[in-house]
């Protein structure tokens, strides 16, 4: 006997919602909403629920009733979102045991994002997302609770539906895509559904080895049952330089040297008599367009989304030029009575860049203002040596810089899987899961300069082209077992994974010849070793998890891995990764059950064990010999020998580990419209993957990655968000996030050695490779190393004068010490959206606090002696740099250039306007304005005090950028 | 299933591939050569060694910088570089965490190293395992005495600049050991027994290929040993100094008569004075320490680094202390051949101040006939000497004066004198031990020797001999005495608690 149910779906303001989904509870009859929102569907007659659902919506399950059922449903947020995705497996939210927090597409950052990572930046505690510049394309650092390793690499885990992404090795020993700004960027963030973020041992222990340092898990957008939905994004924006650095013009460079006391007349005789503002000609304003078009819906039974993307991004550098075309297919069948679940994922990229001379930005700052872009013969003007050639030792014309290279590469990338999820015929309580996914992708790439420009140490080669070329071909199986079971007589539930994963990661570089590009000659010296080099690793795991619950209130989770490495010796190559969890949902006691305003109250405490082997090279346990390079020859007699050079080798090098204790209470009031969440964790990394000096005469280098050395950290996240007003025509939501990580390294040698003052780490500023970093023991990682500087009365710092810090009369190596660090201890962010009718208006803010850089641009110029050069040059300064007046370079390592970075930063601001439905009420029309890197609020001098490094060098300043967005959904 | 975790990089090379034929045993050879000559296999952007600089990594440039800087001879501008080493070099005021020091130590233990695993490698038993016989294995054995001479010669150099450094040889296996430490006077009697112990293995002097160990290198540096011996034992050894440098005259080594073609490019080529050489070359033996350090860092742009065979050149960083153009008097008036400076200014007001102090012009990258090489940019194909007749003359001098010989040191020392004048207008009558010292500052300059005699001659850390900025004074001050010795490393300290530092650090 079958029976009409009809009803309608409207969001919380009443709307009515089109193509929401209403189905039978456990069946796969239903139907879709109308235009107007209404649905009518034969249901059986022992139907008793139905499940409503929509996108961005958390959906609802309502009993049948008589009548019509009227259905509101609740846009899905991080706080409402009802199921959590976690390794394996999903979750219900309520249920959670771990620290996980979800960003939905919904709460993303808005405006140009070209790269998935900056959708995220600001918006969860405990997350840092840096981005690495300006750059189209450009990347960012993704940092969860700081990162647990020193040496190893600290990049997150992430994971896109069920894919694993992995980094590959370059030829150079670095790792990324060849050819790719930053592999990321391959990915178009309009296919991106949500962002859940695994941050303590109990969610991320079940990925073992690859999980110390958090699990983002990646899902894109999903195909759904109803006629076809086509949705149309278009953005166009602008982007321009924020600020410039501010150096002197043309008159004050000519007034300080004529005025010079040193100057001799040669030296003011280089002084030209131009005006040139060459930050102005390196920069422009750049344009991109972002055009995305997706088809969604179901043939049948065959649920698809099919979603095509054209990305053209201008730099602010000129000569600076992104191009990305991707397409992503998505089908999700259900066959054999629906107990068998396909999900089929494949995602493609073509990306062409053209890569500008990133060099032209110092050269801008540095180069003489009052010569001209052209010299009088119609080439560029470039400083010569006194016999008349080009002076290798001088700045290089800025504008040549640009014009004069030439960098062009081509990536392809794809990457996708085909998952089964078979629910047993006869046990439905267990359910089968086969993923089998793969990652390829090709970049390469010949850059080269103008015939007319001098090669580097060479003086004879001018104009030299080089060739790069990579494969990258990764593979993923995995395989589990998942029994679900309610035990009703004892009123519990039991949820248990057992699985089997294998992943192995393959990059080969291809190394050429470089050749003349006049002549097409190969360069003297340039023949490779090897003309191709091959590198591989395997993990293979076993991984196992059971969450019991008791009582729908406490929940115990254990958790298992054992994975093997084929970085590591036979004797080291296996670790175990434990973890537990208690979760007590404390509301659902008796004596909470029933409180009207407390919605939510659950307490959460988690221990686990996971560990880390990224960042180190594959095969650095085994001794082997290398070829050595054509020019690393050696001269017997008269012939010249190519050297078998043994490699340092870490026979015993092995997992680093991480423990992990976290702490967690979520609370919420009024159907969670006021809601909060405090993790406490703290964490010690222990066999750190560590870069430490070995007692000489024992290795073939001085310095090997090894397990040695400790660290701790801890840290205080907070997450409040609110609704204060939500009404029909109004609403106001509010998230804010707090952030407190203390970080102390605790052991960095075999033997404890209290005098040890550490290893020198950070970027070189200097050719001789000078750090001003360093880590030691009872200090935060990566804190600045350097002299105390001492000021005269007036405040202004003495040249060359540092303190005696220990007092013994020199000052040398030993009088420096370890002042503040790059990182912030404090972080905040805070996200608001007002919607008023229509009218949706969106903020983000970012603030770090207690976040020191050191600013190389300044020290680097900072001796006003240098703007006339030795090297007959004439070359300019920051004017904030010359307000010390030093003379040399000698405070160099002084704290003086150590300055509080602290910062609030408005990332996002927009306003956008729903138009509704619009020709013939056919397409809903959503217009939007937004603008990006606001503005900044902070008493650092440099461009922008926000460098993952903490060192400032000339970074690619992050512009700001307009955007004029266009949704249509029809 | 697990078997897939055993992978291999495709382009390894094995031990069983290099050592199974007389070509690969060379090309290892080459590595325990390179070790000192390179800083890295692949390229002149790597390095060998960690946590320094690649082009500051190279021994030739270290060992420059330490013998050098730290003494009346050169200064160099860059003194915020490097961690400020240079600065402390330059003003005598160095830590146990310098990082010239540091890397100094880390490259002589690397060839050390390099040497014991090829040594490990090349036992007679071993080279039969591999099926090399006969002839072949006979070669191999001169091999096995070179890689023990080369060790030997970082031994001498870590006895001489650190005194007490760990011990390794080819019985201690690579892995993680703490090697014990050794006595200087022990040290000495090791290196000593080793050169004695090669002898026999070593080809004849001047018999051996260009850039490889011989008989003859072997004697130059038991005369070198004991020419210092008092230094590192308390107990003089000259009369050994003076039997082992005339074993070297004796065999047959000439003074090659224009003393400048000795620094020159192509100083490879009819070049019958130098012993042993550091083999560079501007396109196949690339980096950026050695000659290229030494011709580039001396010049700056407007010295016109084309003249100089490094038109893409010129770092302007070394210049020469007043005290050494003053060895050569009134320059203008000079007829010593040796004295090639340029700049007019002799004092060194500013440390940081290239023009502040004359420009010394020895080393260049130009062939003798006014040519520069081919591929010239800022690489050098300059060998760098690390034996030569010239210093052997002036060993034998000084160690037959301090025997009582003055006759037999006279001749020797005017035959150096000789060649610098062209002629016999140099010449001395009579002989001094500061006349030997101010003799070796003319010939040997910015060869890397100046601390070692300074030290000899007593010299280097009192008062009685003062140079600009000695002790970080303009006109110089005494400095303590314990500086005659550097400090063990602290890296190394912290790695290896065996280890006991120097007095005064």
């Amino acid at each position: 006997q079958e029976r009409t149910v009809t009803g309608t779906v409207t969001d919380t303001a009443g709307r009515p919602l089109q193509s929401a989904s209403v189905l039978v509870r456990s069946t796969t009859t239903g139907t879709q909403t109308k235009p107007d929102g209404s649905f009518s569907l034969r249901v059986p007659a022992t139907a008793q629920t139905l499940v409503i659902s929509s996108v961005n919506y958390a959906s609802q399950e309502v009993p049948i009733a008589e009548g019509a059922i009227v259905v509101r449903l609740e846009p899905l947020t991080a706080a409402l979102a009802d199921v959590v995705v976690i390794g394996y497996g999903t979750q219900q939210k309520k249920d959670v045991t771990g620290s996980i927090a979800t960003v939905t597409s919904k709460d993303f950052q808005k405006g140009t994002i070209t790269s998935p990572d900056q959708l995220i930046a600001g918006k969860v505690a405990g997350v840092s997302v840096t981005s690495n510049g300006g750059a189209p394309g450009a990347g960012s650092t993704i940092r969860i609770r700081e990162g647990a390793s020193l040496n190893a690499s600290n990049d997150p885990l992430i994971i896109v539906d069920g894919i694993p992404l992995s980094e590959p090795r370059k030829g150079d020993g670095t790792s990324g895509i060849s050819g790719a700004a930053n592999s990321l960027a391959l990915i178009n963030p309009n296919d991106i559904e949500t962002f859940t973020v695994l941050k303590d041992a109990a969610s991320t222990a079940i990925y073992g080895s690859r999980a110390s340092n958090g699990v983002i898990i990646i899902t894109t957008k999903r195909g759904r049952r109803g006629k076809p939905q086509v949705n149309v994004v278009s953005n166009l924006s602008v982007a321009t330089i924020a600020k410039k650095l501010d150096v002197l013009n043309a008159d004050e460079m000519r007034n300080f040297v004529n005025n010079s006391p040193t100057a001799t007349e040669a030296e003011k005789g280089r002084l030209g008599t131009a005006n040139t503002d060459w930050q102005s000609l390196v920069f422009q304003n750049a344009i991109t367009s972002d055009n995305n078009v997706s088809v969604s819906g179901a043939l049948k039974n065959l649920p698809y989304r099919l979603s095509l993307g054209y990305l053209s991004q201008q730099g602010t550098l000129k000569t600076d030029l992104l191009q990305r075309g991707t397409v992503g297919i998505n089908l999700s069948p259900l066959l054999f009575d629906k107990h068998l679940k396909i999900d089929i994922n494949v995602k493609g990229s073509l990306s062409q860049s053209n890569f500008a001379n990133q060099s032209a930005i110092g050269a801008a700052v540095s180069f003489d203002p009052t010569q001209t872009v052209y010299n009088d013969k119609g080439g560029y003007f470039e400083w010569l040596q006194s016999d008349g050639t080009f002076n290798p030792n001088a700045i290089s014309n800025p504008v040549a810089l640009l014009n004069q290279y030439h960098s062009t590469s081509y990536v392809s990338r794809s990457f996708g899987n085909i998952q089964f999820d078979y629910k047993f015929h006869f046990l439905a309580d267990l359910h089968a899961n086969l993923n089998l996914g793969y990652d390829v992708s090709q970049g390469h790439g010949s850059p080269y300069t103008d015939s007319s420009r001098q090669g580097n140490n060479n003086y004879a080669y001018r104009g030299v082209r080089s060739y790069y070329k990579q494969n990258n071909n990764n593979y993923v199986a995995e395989f589990y077992l998942n029994y679900l079971k309610d035990l009703r007589s004892i009123n519990s539930n039991i949820n248990a994974v057992a699985g089997y994963g294998y992943y192995d990661n393959k990059s080969t570089n291809y190394n050429n010849y470089t050749f003349f590009v006049d002549t097409k000659d190969t360069v003297p010296g340039s023949a490779p070793t090897y003309f191709n080099d091959i590198q591989q690793n395997t993990l293979i795991s076993y991984y196992g998890r059971l969450i019991y619950t008791l009582a729908n209130r406490y929940i115990l989770q254990g958790s298992i891995r054992t994975d093997g490495s084929s970085r590591f010796a036979k004797e080291n190559r296996w670790g175990v990764f434990p973890s537990a969890a208690f979760t007590w949902r404390i509301n659902q006691e008796n004596f909470l059950k029933n409180s009207r305003a407390l919605s939510d109250l659950k307490l959460r405490l988690s221990y686990g064990v996971t560990g880390q082997q990224e960042g180190i090279a594959n095969y650095s346990y085994l001794p082997a010999y290398y070829l050595a390079a054509a020019t690393s020859q050696y001269q017997l007699g008269n012939t010249f020998y190519y050297p078998y050079t043994p490699v340092a080798y870490a026979a015993d090098i092995k997992w680093e580990q991480t423990e992990s204790y976290n702490a967690g209470i979520d609370i919420g009031f009024l159907k969670n419209r006021l809601s909060a969440t405090v993790d406490v964790y703290t964490r010690k990394t222990k066999d750190l993957l560590n870069t430490l000096n070995l007692p000489v005469g024992t290795n073939f280098t001085n310095k090997i990655t090894d397990n040695v050395g400790d660290m701790k950290s801890q840290g205080v996240e907070v997450t409040l968000n609110a609704s204060p007003v939500v009404s029909k025509n109004f609403r106001w939501d509010l998230s804010y996030n707090f952030t407190y990580i203390h970080r102390e390294i605790t052991r960095l040698t075999k033997t404890v050695d209290p005098t040890f003052f550490g290893n020198p780490v950070g970027p070189s500023i200097d050719p001789q490779g000078t750090q001003v970093q360093i880590n030691s023991i009872g200090y935060t990682p990566f804190a600045f190393y350097v002299y105390k500087q001492v000021y005269d009365t007036d405040g202004k710092p003495i040249e060359g004068l540092f303190a005696d810090l220990n007092r013994d009369g020199i000052i040398n190596n030993n009088d420096k010490y370890r002042y503040k660090s790059p990182f912030a201890p404090v972080k905040m962010g805070f996200t608001t959206s007002l919607t008023y009718k229509q009218w949706t208006l969106n903020a983000l803010l970012r603030a770090n606090i207690g976040n020191y850089m050191y600013n190389q641009v300044f020290s680097g110029s900072g001796n006003i002696a240098a703007i006339i050069s030795p090297n007959n040059f004439i070359q300019n300064v920051p004017v904030a740099a010359l307000s010390a007046g030093f003379q040399t370079y000698r405070e160099r390592e002084s704290d003086y250039y150590v300055y509080n970075a602290s910062f609030l930063k408005m990332d996002n601001i927009g306003l956008s306007y729903n138009a509704g439905r619009i020709i013939k009420n056919k397409v809903n029309l959503t217009v939007g304005a937004y603008c990006q890197n606001v503005f900044i609020v902070t008493k650092y001098g440099g461009l922008d005090p926000e460098v993952y490094s903490g060192v400032d060098n000339n970074i690619y300043p992050r512009p700001r950028t307009y955007t004029l967005s266009v949704n249509l959904n029809f | 299933c697990s078997k897939k975790l055993d992978r291999l990089p495709n382009n390894g090379i094995y031990a069983d591939s290099v050592y199974n034929t007389l070509g690969g045993y060379k090309q290892s050879l080459a590595k325990v050569y390179a070790a000192f000559a390179l800083t890295g296999s692949n390229g002149p952007g790597t390095t060998d060694l960690a946590g320094i600089d690649a082009g500051l990594s190279d021994f030739v440039r270290m060992y420059w910088n330490v013998q050098e800087l730290a003494s009346d001879e050169a200064v160099c501008a860059w003194i915020t570089d490097a961690n400020g080493a240079i600065l402390e070099l330059n003003t005598m005021n160095w830590s146990a965490n310098d990082a010239i020091l540091t890397g100094l130590y880390n490259r002589c233990f690397y060839q050390i190293t390099v040497a014991n695993s090829f040594i490990r490698s090349a036992t007679p038993d071993a080279v039969a395992k591999n099926g090399i016989t006969g002839a072949n294995a006979d070669e191999i054995k001169h091999y096995v005495a070179e890689a023990r001479f080369l060790r030997a010669y970082q031994y001498w150099v870590l006895m001489d600049l650190f005194g007490n450094p760990p011990f390794v040889t080819e019985n201690d296996a690579i892995g993680s050991f703490l090697p014990k430490q050794i006595s200087r006077d022990s040290l000495f009697t090791y290196v000593e027994s080793e050169l004695k112990a090669i002898e026999p293995d070593l080809i004849d002097a001047r018999a051996n290929e260009y850039g490889r160990a011989d008989k003859g290198a072997d004697w130059a540096l038991l005369a070198r040993l004991y020419l210092n011996a008092e230094v590192y034992t308390g107990t003089a050894r000259y009369a050994d100094a003076a039997m082992y440098a005339k074993k070297v005259i004796d065999a047959g080594y000439q003074l090659k008569s224009n003393y400048k073609d000795l620094f020159l490019a192509d100083n490879n080529v009819n070049n019958p004075e130098v012993i042993l050489s550091v083999n560079y070359d501007a396109l196949r033996t690339q980096n950026y320490g050695g000659t290229t350090f030494i011709v580039n860092s001396s010049i700056n742009s407007d010295m016109v680094p084309s003249s100089f065979g490094v038109p893409a050149g010129g770092w302007g960083g070394n210049r020469a202390k007043p005290t050494l153009p003053n060895l050569f008097g009134n320059l203008s008036d000079s007829t010593d051949t040796r004295a090639m400076f340029f700049g007019d200014i002799k004092d060194v007001t500013a440390m940081n101040q290239f023009t502040d102090g004359l420009r010394v012009t020895k080393f260049k990258n130009i062939n003798s006939d006014g040519s520069t090489p081919p591929d010239a940019g800022v690489f050098c194909s300059t060998d760098f000497p690390l034996f030569r007749l010239g210093e052997v003359y002036l060993e034998y001098a000084e160690a037959l004066l301090r025997t009582g010989d003055a006759t037999r040191a006279l001749t020797a020392f005017n035959a150096v004198r000789e060649r610098a004048y062209g002629n016999t207008s140099g010449n001395l009558t009579t002989l001094t031990l500061d006349d030997i010292m101010d003799e070796r500052g003319r010939e040997l300059y910015w060869e890397g020797y100046r601390r070692t005699d300074l030290i000899r001659f007593g010299k280097y850390t009192a008062g009685n001999y003062l140079w600009q900025w000695k002790g970080g004074v303009k006109d110089g001050t005494a400095v303590a005495s314990y500086l005659q010795l550097y400090p063990i490393p602290s890296t190394d300290m912290v790695s290896n608690t065996n280890l006991i530092q120097n007095p005064g650090y």
